[in-house]
C-alpha cells in the first residue's frame, strides 16, 4: 500500500509505451459505397489504415476536392513525437524512483500540457488539409471546407467523418490520470 | 443432352416408349403439371424460401458449366442470381480473356490457339471427401482438356490438354482428397493418332482413361498415367469413396465398337460396361516401371498469379498402362442399356449405373465386386480385362423408376435422386432398398441434377437443382433459340418441393454446389502492388514511359482514379506493334479500370486493382486515336481518356508522352 503511488507512476510511464503498439487516434469515413467505412489510424510515428491501401484510397478521394495528399514522410511530428514519448517514460520512471510527490504532479501537468499541445497540433493539420485546397480541383463547392472533426462526427459532402481516440490514445489518458492519482495518494499518506 | 445420341430421336422415342411399357408410371398425378403453370400451385411460403433480401447473401454458391459457351457461371442458391461468368475454354471479350497477351497462352493446344470449347462437368476439389472450396475443375469436351479455376480469384489458372483422346466427356470427377482428376475418351481414336480407314475402328482405334495428378499445395496438374482400353465410348465417371476410395468408375457405351449410325449400332448389346480402375494398384505398377513412355504432344498452360502471365508448354510424352501387363488394374462390370452416369453413393458401397435406354436403374455393390474379384467370378476377358459376372456384382434394381435415367446424386440421409430425361422428372429412391419414395416433374427434359456435395462423401443436402434442356413455354420467348433452365427443389422433407425456375447461360450440363462459408474466407479483394512480378509492371506514375524497339513500342501505362499516365502519346508509326502494358495502381476492393483503344482488333483490357495487363494494338492508318477507361470507376470516369498520335511509317515525329503539366521526354 505504501508503494502504491510509485507503482502508479511506473505504470504511467510504461502505459505511454503502448503508443508504439497501437494507434492513438482514428478517423473513419463512411459513405454508401463504403459500408464498412474507411478507417485511418494515427500512430505516434506513422499513419496506417484498416487495409494497406487505405491512405492511397483516402488520398484518391481527397484529390477530387483539391485536398493535399496525406504523406506521412512530410509530417515532422511523426519523427520527433517518439522521442518525447520515450523521454516522458524515462522521466516517469526516474520520478517514481525518487518517490517525490511534487515531481509526480510536475510530470502529470507536463504530460497534460503535451497532450493538449498535441491535440492542438492535430487540429492545425486538420485545418490545413481541409482549407488549403488546389484551385484547379475537379470538384469545387464555393465556401466549402473539408476539415474533419477534432472529436466527434461530422458530415463532409457524401461522407460521414468520425474522429475519436484509439486504444493507445485512451491508454495515454489513463497514464495521465494515474500520475495525478499517484500525486494525490502520496499527499494523503504523508 | 443436345449432343447425346438420344436427342435426335427423343421426341419420337418418348411417346413410343411411354405407350409401349410405361403408361401410368410417369407422375400424372403430380399437381405441378406442365401447362397448368406450376407457379399457380406454389404456396406463398415457397417465395419466402428463395427470397434473399437486398444486401443479404445466398447460402450456397452454385457453379454451372456453360456447355457450348465453354465457360462457367456462378450463381447463388436459393435465389438463382447470377454473379459471374468465368471464361475458361472460350475467349471472353468482356475482360480480354484469350485476347490480352497474358491469357492468350491459356488457350494454346497442340493444334495451336483454340478460341472455343464445350465445357461439361464442373467438379470442386475435395479434402476427406468433402468439398473444400479451393479449386473448381472442368472438362473441355471437343479438344480434350481439363481446366482448373482458383476460387480465391474465380479465374482460370491452368489448362492441361489430354493426348490420345477424343471427346473428353467422362471428366474431371475428383477422388476424395483431389489426388486425381480424370479424363476419358468418348470417341475412340486411332492409337497412336494416324491416317487410317474408319472401317478399321475395332482394330486400330483405342480408348484411354487418364489420371491427372493434382498437387495438394499448388493444385498444379500433371498427367500421371493413361490406361489403354478397347475403343468403347467412355461416358461419365465418379470416384470411389469411403471403402471404395482408391477406385475410379467409368461408364461406357458402344462396347459394340461401331463407328457409324451409333444410335442404332451402339444400342445392340444388352449390357455395356462400367470400368472399375484400381488407381492405387496403378501407382504400384508405375513405381515398378510397368508403364510405356509413349510419345504424345499436348499443351500444359499455367497462369502464374505473381507474374500475372500464362505460359504454354508443349509436353512430349505420357505414361501408358496396358491392362494385359497389369493384372488387377481394371475390371468391367456389365451394366444394362448403355449407361450414361455412373454415380457412387456417399458411403462408397453402391455404384449406380444409369442405363439411359432403360426404365430401370442398376445398382452394383462394391463389396460384392471385391468378392467376385476374389472368387474370379469372371464371365470372360476382353483385352486382358476380366468381365465380372453381372449377378455376382449387382446389389439390386430400382424397378420402373422412370424413363431414360441419366444421372444420380445423393443427400445426407441415404437417399438417391435420379434424373429421367425421357419422362422429364426427378425420382427419389432409398439407396439401401432401391425403393422409390417420391417423384417430381421437371420442365422439361432434365439432364444432370445437382445437390451441394451430392457426388461427394459428405453431401450438404437441403437443395436439389435440376438442369433442363428444353424450356419451350416456361419463359418469355426469345426467338428460335430459347434459354436452358435450372429448377430448384427443396429436398429437406419427405417430398421434393419445387421452389424456383431460373434461366442459365449456354447449356449447363453439370453443376456443383457448396455452402458459401467454405468460399468466402478465401476471397482475394485485390492484388498487392508490392507482389506484382509482371515483367512489364509499372510501379507508379513516375515510371510511366514509352519505349521503342524497332517497330515494337511498349507503353508502360498506369491507371488510377481518374486518369491514365501517360495520356498523350506521340511518335507511333503505321506498322508499329504497340503493346499497352497497363498497371492498375488502385489498392481497393472493386475498383477495376478498363482500357480500350480505337481500332484494336482484339478486345478491351479489364484490369483488377494491382494487376498489369497487356493489349496489342497495330494501327493501320495515320491519325489521332482516343483511348479510354471502359469501367465506370469514379465520378470523373468520363474524363479518364487519352490520345495516341499515329504518323506515317517514314515520319520523323519523335516519341513523346505526357500527363497534364507533367512532361517527360
Amino acid at each position: 500500500m505504501k508503494r502504491l503511488p510509485q507503482t502508479f507512476m511506473v505504470a504511467s510511464g510504461l502505459l505511454l509505451l503502448t503508443l508504439f503498439l497501437w494507434p492513438m487516434w482514428s478517423i473513419t469515413l463512411i459513405a454508401p459505397q463504403y459500408p464498412q467505412g474507411v478507417t485511418m489510424y494515427i500512430h505516434v510515428n506513422k499513419i496506417s489504415g484498416d487495409s494497406p491501401g487505405t491512405l492511397q484510397n483516402i488520398n484518391i478521394l481527397n484529390h477530387y476536392v483539391g485536398m493535399k495528399p496525406i504523406e506521412p514522410e512530410s509530417i515532422p511530428e511523426l519523427r520527433y513525437f517518439p522521442y518525447i514519448v520515450i523521454g516522458m517514460t524515462v522521466l516517469a520512471l526516474v520520478f517514481a524512483a525518487t518517490g517525490n510527490g511534487k515531481l509526480f504532479l510536475f510530470w502529470a501537468v507536463l504530460m497534460t500540457a503535451l497532450a493538449l499541445a498535441g491535440i492542438y497540433d492535430f487540429y492545425l493539420w486538420e485545418y490545413d488539409y481541409g482549407h488549403d485546397l488546389n484551385p484547379n480541383a475537379a470538384i469545387q463547392i464555393p465556401g466549402a471546407s473539408y476539415q474533419p472533426p477534432l472529436l466527434g462526427t461530422k458530415v463532409i459532402l457524401n461522407f460521414t467523418a468520425r474522429s475519436y481516440p484509439a486504444l493507445a490514445g485512451y491508454l495515454a489518458g489513463v497514464s495521465i490520470v494515474l500520475a495525478y492519482l499517484a500525486w494525490w495518494l502520496k499527499k494523503r499518506t504523508r | 443432352m443436345k449432343n447425346s445420341p438420344l436427342l435426335s430421336k427423343s421426341f419420337l422415342v418418348l411417346p413410343l416408349l411411354a405407350l409401349g411399357f410405361f403408361i401410368g408410371g410417369c407422375s400424372n398425378s403430380q399437381s405441378n403439371q406442365p401447362g397448368s403453370r406450376s407457379g399457380g400451385a406454389l404456396s406463398s411460403n415457397v417465395a419466402e424460401q428463395v427470397y434473399v433480401a437486398p444486401g443479404e447473401y445466398d447460402e450456397f454458391y452454385a457453379f454451372f458449366s456453360g456447355g457450348f459457351s465453354g465457360q462457367v457461371t456462378v450463381h447463388g442458391l436459393p435465389s438463382g442470381r447470377l454473379f459471374k461468368i468465368i471464361p475458361v475454354f472460350s475467349v471472353g471479350a468482356e475482360k480480354g480473356y484469350g485476347f490480352n497477351e497474358e491469357t492468350k497462352p491459356m488457350l494454346m493446344t497442340s493444334h495451336g490457339f483454340i478460341p472455343w470449347d464445350d465445357s461439361h462437368h464442373p467438379e470442386l476439389s475435395q479434402t476427406n471427401g468433402e468439398t473444400d472450396g479451393r479449386w473448381l475443375f472442368i472438362n473441355g469436351n471437343n479438344t480434350p482438356r481439363i481446366a482448373r479455376i482458383d476460387l480465391s480469384e474465380f479465374e482460370t489458372v491452368e489448362i492441361i490438354e489430354i493426348p490420345n483422346s477424343g471427346g473428353n466427356h467422362s471428366s474431371p470427377f475428383t477422388t476424395m482428397n483431389t489426388e486425381y482428376v480424370v479424363a476419358g475418351t468418348r470417341f475412340g481414336v486411332p492409337y497412336p493418332q494416324q491416317d487410317v480407314a474408319i472401317s478399321e475402328y475395332a482394330d486400330k482405334f483405342k480408348a484411354t482413361l487418364s489420371f491427372i495428378k493434382v498437387d495438394p499445395e499448388t493444385g498444379r496438374m500433371n498427367i500421371a498415367f493413361q490406361v489403354l482400353l478397347p475403343a468403347y465410348d467412355f461416358d461419365l465417371a465418379h470416384a470411389g469413396k469411403g471403402a471404395s476410395h482408391g477406385w475410379m468408375f467409368f461408364s461406357s457405351y458402344n462396347t459394340e465398337e461401331k463407328h457409324t449410325l451409333l444410335e442404332v449400332e451402339a444400342s445392340q448389346n444388352d449390357k455395356d460396361y462400367i470400368a472399375a480402375i484400381n488407381w492405387k494398384k496403378a501407382e504400384e505398377y508405375l513405381a515398378q516401371g510397368k508403364f510405356h513412355e509413349v510419345p504424345a504432344r499436348y499443351a500444359h498452360n499455367y497462369y502464374d498469379t505473381e507474374k500475372q502471365l500464362a505460359t504454354s508448354t508443349i509436353m512430349e510424352s505420357v505414361k501408358v498402362l496396358i491392362p494385359e501387363e497389369c493384372p488387377g488394374l481394371v475390371y468391367f462390370l456389365p451394366t444394362p442399356k448403355s449407361p450414361h452416369g455412373v454415380d457412387v453413393d456417399p458411403t462408397g458401397e453402391y455404384i449406380v449405373g444409369n442405363g439411359k435406354l432403360s426404365a430401370n436403374l442398376t445398382v452394383h455393390s462394391f463389396s460384392k465386386m471385391l468378392k467376385a474379384i476374389e472368387n474370379k467370378a469372371f464371365e470372360k476377358e476382353v483385352d486382358g480385362v476380366p468381365v465380372l459376372k453381372y449377378e455376382e456384382v449387382v446389389a439390386g434394381i430400382v424397378k420402373d423408376a422412370g424413363l431414360g435415367p441419366l444421372h444420380t446424386e445423393f443427400d445426407d440421409k441415404g437417399n438417391a435422386y435420379t434424373s429421367f430425361f425421357i419422362s422429364s422428372e426427378v425420382v427419389k429412391w432409398k439407396v439401401s432398398t432401391q425403393e422409390v419414395l417420391d417423384r417430381a416433374p421437371t420442365y422439361y427434359s432434365i439432364g444432370h441434377l445437382m445437390i451441394p456435395g451430392g457426388d461427394s462423401h459428405k453431401p450438404q443436402g437441403k437443395y436439389l437443382v435440376a438442369m433442363n434442356k428444353i424450356t419451350k413455354d416456361r419463359y418469355l420467348p426469345t426467338g428460335p433459340e430459347l434459354c436452358h433452365s435450372a429448377q430448384l427443389y427443396d429436398i429437406s422433407g419427405d417430398k421434393m418441393k419445387l421452389l424456383l425456375d431460373f434461366p442459365t447461360m449456354g447449356e449447363p450440363h453439370y453443376a456443383q454446389g457448396i455452402s458459401a462459408d467454405r468460399i468466402i474466407p478465401r476471397q482475394k479483394k485485390f492484388y498487392k502492388l508490392e507482389e506484382n512480378k509482371h515483367p512489364h509492371f509499372t510501379a507508379g506514375e513516375k515510371e510511366a514511359r514509352v519505349e521503342r524497339n524497332g517497330n515494337e513500342v511498349h507503353v508502360y501505362m498506369t491507371s488510377i482514379r481518374s486518369h491514365f499516365a501517360p495520356d498523350n502519346i506521340e511518335g507511333i508509326k503505321v506498322g508499329d506493334k504497340v503493346y499497352f502494358h497497363v498497371t492498375n495502381l488502385e489498392q481497393d476492393w472493386d475498383v477495376p479500370h478498363g482500357f480500350a483503344v480505337l481500332g484494336a482488333q482484339n478486345a478491351e483490357l479489364l484490369i483488377m486493382p494491382g494487376q498489369t495487363e497487356t493489349l496489342l494494338w497495330e494501327p493501320k492508318a495515320e491519325g489521332v486515336y482516343p483511348f479510354y477507361c471502359t469501367d465506370f470507376c469514379s465520378a470523373l470516369h468520363q474524363e479518364m481518356q487519352g490520345y495516341v498520335r499515329v504518323s506515317a511509317r517514314n515520319a520523323n515525329v519523335p516519341l513523346k508522352w505526357s500527363l497534364g503539366s507533367y512532361e517527360e521526354q
